[in-house]
């Protein structure tokens, strides 16, 4: 009777294996992974024709680029050993994942550590993900990735470290000590993070040409954005419920929950554009959708059933309101990012003030016989998160956009960052014209510009060379 | 020698069609257009922002006839395209001066007969 031993009320050696929680984590981890190329789908549709490689690209570098500096020192920071006194973890202690590859439970009980190492790195993956969407059709590919792997290791590895590696907020922590904010799997250290590093990055960088003046500036596959809905719903699963770290009661109520929040959403979003635009759109479900999975993510594990409703049919409704107020600020937050991800992280990370069930961890919410006691501390964590993340991210996108440039050329925006930043397009409208030079890229150059001499005039020279260098010679 | 050129509804294109065929028209050319008449365009609404586009998807047709087929084929083109409402679409006609036929460099009238 192997099992015996995880009877009720019997203690369990945290160093032994739980042979159903690890496959749970094992496959809830690659659950969130799977996310990453949904928000790729999703931000992708939304995105003009001639930009959607790029965005989609975007997502696939913070998946090449944050995997390997989470492996190499982003755990360390943000679930080592405390250093400086609880604000970040001790990266040299874990480098390069030294001393976790056959470890068990260090972190969570019966749990291989480096499930755990790999269930969090996912988490950071579409978290640098997520911003893109606020800086979409705009950003050089390369400084791109700089900037993914400096917020990784300055912004969230820390912000992670306070909320969930034991640091300021932790049990022991400055803050933590005194205060004890709740939030299950992510609406602060994702969410809010997120919405509001994509906010401060969009100033910096700047609107993208024809803001609001150009009307062909609007979603070019909807289709796409319902499959990326889609998926990061079926991906928000293993998010949520897997931020149990268990397969237990809880990882099924954080489940359910998650169910509920986001179709509540997505009804609330339907219902504000069937009433105030006259018509309930597919962009409007997908977008509540999400706006209910982000809601309900600081609170799917400490709320009922009800309660997750009515977070996520609020979170639907402020989400598809706050959509707008972009417009009026004149801040090009291209894809929403801040309205649905800051607005909604933030809800939901407040709204445990009002409807988390009493429980070890809190006396319960205003609407459980808390008063406003979990309150307090559910507003003061998410102000320190969004001010450091702020900060930080401001100061990261000043360096890199003053020393190599961020943006890519006016030139080079209008016809179309797909092309420019990555010589490909992702549809082929005309079929007609072209020339092929397999394995050399360099011979196509060579090649029109010859051709242009033997016509003579420098003014054909001019134009090949251009068309040869967009990679397509067509008339 | 005529070129008819017709601006219709996109979901007329398979009704003219066949009733150009019903006409014994045995050529025609095809292409997506977009553009605006009293009709005008449309409106779309994405997050609560409106885009309202001038222009609406059209279909283009062109029939080169000579005269004797004229008026079957303005004929086939109308009935076809027709459903009373804004937005049918226009016909027009133009002189065409020569025409090849690439295969056989047959010219003129039995070219595009």
């Amino acid at each position: 009777m192997k099992f015996s031993v995880l009877a009720v009320g019997m203690a369990v050696d945290p160093q032994v294996l739980d042979p159903g929680s690890t496959a749970w984590m094992l496959t809830a981890s690659a659950l969130v992974l799977l996310m990453t190329p949904g928000l790729a789908f999703f931000y992708g549709g939304l995105v003009r024709m001639k930009s959607v490689l790029n965005i989609m690209m975007m997502s696939f570098g913070a998946m090449g680029v944050v995997a390997v500096v989470w492996a190499l020192w982003g755990y360390g920071l943000a679930f080592g050993p405390d250093a400086l006194g609880g604000f970040v973890g001790d990266p040299f202690t874990n480098f390069g994942l030294s001393g976790l590859t056959t470890s068990i439970g260090t972190k969570a009980a019966g749990l291989p550590d480096m499930i755990f190492v790999g269930f969090q790195a996912t988490f950071a993956i579409i978290t640098v993900a997520l911003i893109s969407g606020a800086v979409a059709e705009r950003v050089r590919f390369g400084p791109w990735l700089l900037f993914a792997a400096l917020w990784v290791t300055l912004v969230y590895a820390p912000i992670a470290h306070w909320v969930w590696g034991g640091g300021l907020f932790g049990p022991t922590g400055i803050i933590g000590s005194k205060i004890s904010a709740l939030d299950f799997a992510g609406g602060t250290v994702v969410h809010m993070n997120a919405g509001i590093a994509g906010l401060m990055l969009a100033v910096v960088l700047g609107k993208r040409l024809g803001f609001m003046k150009d009307p062909n500036i609007r979603p070019h596959n909807l289709p796409f954005v319902m499959l990326g809905a889609g998926l990061l719903w079926f991906g928000w699963f293993g998010f949520n419920a897997g931020s149990e770290l268990a397969a237990d009661a809880t990882a099924a109520l954080a489940w359910t929950n998650t169910l509920l929040a986001t179709s509540a959403a997505l009804l609330g979003w339907l219902l504000v554009e069937r009433l105030r635009d006259g018509h309930a759109t597919s962009l409007g479900a997908a977008s509540g959708a999400v706006a209910g999975l982000v809601a309900v993510t600081p609170a799917c594990g400490f709320i009922d059933p009800v309660g997750a409703i009515l977070i996520g049919a609020i979170a639907g409704v402020v989400c598809a309101l706050a959509v707008g107020l972009k417009f009026k600020i004149g801040l090009d937050d291209s894809l929403d990012v801040v309205a649905v991800h800051f607005v909604g992280g933030l809800w939901g990370t407040l709204a445990l003030g009002f409807f988390a069930l009493p429980s070890a961890k809190t006396e319960g919410g205003l609407f459980y016989g808390g008063g406003l006691a979990q309150f307090w501390p559910q507003i003061l964590t998410a102000l320190i998160v969004t001010a450091w993340s702020a900060a930080m991210t401001t100061l990261i996108g000043f360096a890199i956009h003053k020393s190599i440039g961020m943006r890519v050329s006016e030139a080079d925006e209008l016809s179309g960052i797909d092309v420019t930043e990555h010589a490909e397009t992702a549809y082929e409208l005309l079929m007609v014209g072209g020339s092929f030079h397999p394995g050399d890229p360099h011979a196509r150059t060579d090649a029109a510009v010859a051709h242009a001499q033997t016509e003579g005039p420098a003014e054909a020279q001019t134009q090949a060379e251009g068309e040869a260098a967009r990679g397509r010679v067509s008339s | 020698m005529k070129l008819v050129t017709a601006i219709v509804r996109p979901e007329r294109v398979d009704a003219v069609s066949a009733a150009l065929e019903r006409s014994g028209v045995n050529g025609l050319t095809v292409s997506q257009a977009s553009g605006y008449g009293r009709q005008r365009g449309h409106t779309e609404v994405y997050r609560g922002a409106e885009y309202s586009s001038d222009l609406l998807p059209k279909v283009r047709l062109e029939v080169l006839v000579n005269e004797d087929a004229l008026g079957a084929v303005m004929a086939a083109i109308e009935e076809g395209g027709r459903t009373g409402r804004f937005g049918d679409g226009k016909i027009w006609i133009i002189d065409v001066r020569d025409a090849v036929r690439v295969r056989t460099g047959e010219r003129g009238a039995s070219a595009i007969a």
